[in-house]
């Protein structure tokens, strides 16, 4: 299993890479592919109700009107259907690349686990929405849907009767199906998209919008699509003639031809123990659990910034219950922790310079503390003797630790978030280093989600805690590069260590 | 990097997006039956008789009955299996027998089959047994059919209406 997620991570990676020199890194149609996914949905969603109200929802008018839409109104109607249909076939693909990556990346396991088994029944509601989509145009590919589907329900052992009876000739055909096929399709929709919205609870922030560029990018090239090749029906379904020759839509339909090969019942075990499958691979094999982040009562005034910060929702504020003179205390919720102690990096109380009393901040991981990381940078900074001193603060999963040599010395966390600004300053400020640098996961691609996006804003005096506007912003460098891009975060290194030549040494500073 | 070069690299990989989409929405084409074949359909879904006969209660045993379960004849839930075949030119196409559906096996046996034939008249003999017989049949029919390229022919079954029908 690892080496599976090893060799799909450095796929995607390699395409990441790749779309990055077209894209940038948080236009990266690799890194967006949940919030396509979302972007997807919506064009359908908007594109189907905008069809239904030219829709004929009898059976024996449905082919008509959509011919209707698809010729006479082609401008309009009829690129909304193709619309319709492209968004749907891009929903599919960014789905499952996204499902691909998510398990490359190794963001299933764990307290994680919950994002992973709500996203998987979201695959069965899709081709729900999909085959019941097709069979709604009432054309020969409908017909074959049809008969297929029925046929192969029939498989199961739920039914007195063969399902497939009702389109067995046209004297056999009826409205009711259709009917119900016309309630799935609106009603399988409302429940993907709860299901989607339950996807991303444990997510603060959800990103479920593209950023801006790539969703106008995305959506020229599915209109562009749509006028170039438009979708049309493949002639009205005939119960009496054979459906030969078809053109499938193969996102949506690649289980049917499989049924001439494999027999139904054979198939629905092989989806259902996939699905079943997919559900339990955050389990396989299972993740030692870390130790969730704690509150220290007596140093929490109820701020609330850890709240704010908690990329999982992991994190709420309850009235107090020490006594002491604040409103609230933060309190975790151990199922939602993910330990990468961002809350630690935005806890006011986390500053290195304390030293009235232990350093114990308000929130932190008790296998990374605060104080811990104070004993770290002097220590590491100790080990420096390079002509130019550089304390690299990295996260665990940037691969930083190649870094490491006289000149400079890496300092590794959960998340690179979870490093206070206050120690930037600590280290410039005490002579410690001449220069630190920041090593953390690609732009828009924290495995913790939302570390880079807080590290910004942080140092760039946007967001609480701020980096003090007396550290000299020359000294201090960010890496932010999948773990993969060693070469060029050695790079990167050495080209700030050529920058800090230019500026004085720490110690000719201080004696300055 | 300026945002036209930017834009100008997007290009290919929008064009390939679309092109991937575009092309795995219609193709290949598949091909579902032969087109020059004619397919014949069987569909039969039928109560076979019980496999007991039915017994005529006496007065007595239905004045035994709780009031709300009094009936004339009592009868074994379980139905016999469903044993049918279809000859096409004297070659046997398709023998089956199916089991009555139902947990208690009380429910009605159901055949569903589809097959490909040459087009062309054809002598079409289907068979239908629903009691427990040893031999010969309940019900059969044989009749000569134009069978046409690319369409369905249909074998059904309707007791009420005489048993097996041809479309």
């Amino acid at each position: 299993m690892a080496a599976l997620k090893r060799f799909l991570r450095t796929l995607f990676l390699r395409w990441e890479a790749v779309l990055e020199l077209a894209f940038g890194q948080q236009n990266n149609p690799v890194v967006n592919l949940g919030a396509l996914g979302w972007y997807f949905f919506w064009i359908a969603a908007g594109t189907g109700i905008y069809l239904y109200i030219f829709f004929d929802t009898g059976i024996t008018n449905a082919y008509a009107s959509v011919e209707y839409m698809t010729h006479d109104q082609w401008y309009a109607a009829g690129v909304m259907r193709s619309l319709h249909r492209y968004s749907s076939d891009a929903l599919v693909v960014v789905v499952f690349l996204h499902i691909l990556r998510e398990f490359s990346l190794d963001r299933l396991r764990g307290r994680r686990f919950f994002a992973w088994i709500t996203g998987v029944p979201t695959l069965w509601l899709i081709y729900i929405c999909g085959i019941s989509g097709y069979w709604l145009i009432w054309d020969k590919l409908a017909q074959y849907i049809a008969i297929a589907t029925t046929e192969w329900l029939d498989t199961l052992p739920f039914f007195g009767e063969p399902i497939a009876n009702n389109f067995l000739n046209s004297t056999t055909l009826g409205n009711r199906f259709f009917t119900l096929m016309v309630f799935i399709h609106i009603f399988a929709p409302l429940f993907l998209l709860f299901l989607m919205w339950l996807h991303i609870q444990r997510h603060a922030r959800g990103r479920v919008n593209p950023p801006r560029s790539l969703a106008v990018g995305t959506a020229i090239t599915l209109l562009a699509l749509s006028l170039v090749y438009p979708a049309v029906s493949q002639g009205p379904a005939d119960l009496d003639t054979v459906p030969a020759t078809l053109q499938l839509d193969w996102f949506y339909l690649l289980a049917y031809p499989l049924l001439d090969v494999v027999p139904g019942g054979k198939l629905w075990l092989i989806l259902v123990g996939g699905t079943l499958f997919l559900a339990l691979l955050p389990w396989v094999p299972p993740l030692k659990p870390t130790p969730v982040a704690v509150v220290s009562l007596d140093n929490c005034n109820g701020c609330g910034r850890c709240v704010e910060d908690c990329p999982f929702s992991a994190i709420t504020m309850e009235p107090r219950s020490d006594g002491l003179a604040f409103d609230t205390q933060a309190v975790v919720l151990a199922d939602n922790c993910m330990s990468c102690g961002i809350c630690a990096g935005a806890c006011p109380t986390s500053t290195p310079f304390r030293r009235a009393r232990e350093l114990i901040p308000g929130i932190e991981l008790p296998d990374h503390s605060i104080a811990g990381l104070r004993e770290k940078t002097v220590a590491a900074a100790a080990r420096l003797n390079g002509a130019r001193r550089v304390v690299v603060y990295a996260c665990e999963k940037a691969g930083a630790e190649v870094l490491g040599g006289p000149d400079a010395q890496v300092i590794t966390m959960p998340c690179v978030a979870m490093l206070p600004p206050a120690f930037i300053d600590f280290a410039l400020s005490r002579r410690l280093a001449d220069g630190v640098m920041l090593a953390g996961c690609a732009e828009g691609d924290c495995y913790f989600r939302l570390g880079d996006e807080w590290t910004r804003q942080r140092l760039a005096g946007q967001r609480d805690p701020y980096l003090r506007s007396r550290v000299p912003r020359e000294r201090l460098v960010t890496s932010w590069l999948p773990a993969v891009s060693t070469r060029r975060r050695q790079h990167a290194l050495s080209q700030f260590i050529d920058a800090l030549r230019a500026l004085p040494t720490a110690d000719n500073e201080r004696t300055r | 990097m300026n945002s036209l070069t930017r834009g100008l690299l997007q290009l290919p990989a929008y064009a390939v997006f679309a092109i991937s989409v575009g092309y795995l929405s219609f193709w290949p084409r598949y091909q579902y039956a032969a087109p020059d074949r004619a397919v014949v359909k069987v569909s039969v879904s039928h109560a076979t008789k019980h496999i007991k006969p039915c017994v005529l209660l006496t007065p007595q045993q239905i004045a035994e009955l709780p009031p709300n379960m009094r009936r004339k004849e009592s009868c074994e839930r379980k139905r016999l299996p469903l044993t049918m075949e279809v000859e096409i030119d004297g070659d046997i196409m398709l023998r089956v027998q199916a089991e009555p559906s139902g947990l208690w096996g009380d429910g009605p046996a159901s055949v569903y089959q589809r097959f490909e034939v040459e087009p062309g008249i054809h002598l079409v003999t289907t068979r239908l047994r629903d009691t427990d017989r040893a031999d010969g049949w309940d019900y059969s029919r044989t009749d000569e059919h134009m069978l046409h390229q690319g369409r369905y022919f249909t074998v059904t079954f309707k007791a009420e209406t005489g048993g097996l029908v041809y479309r």
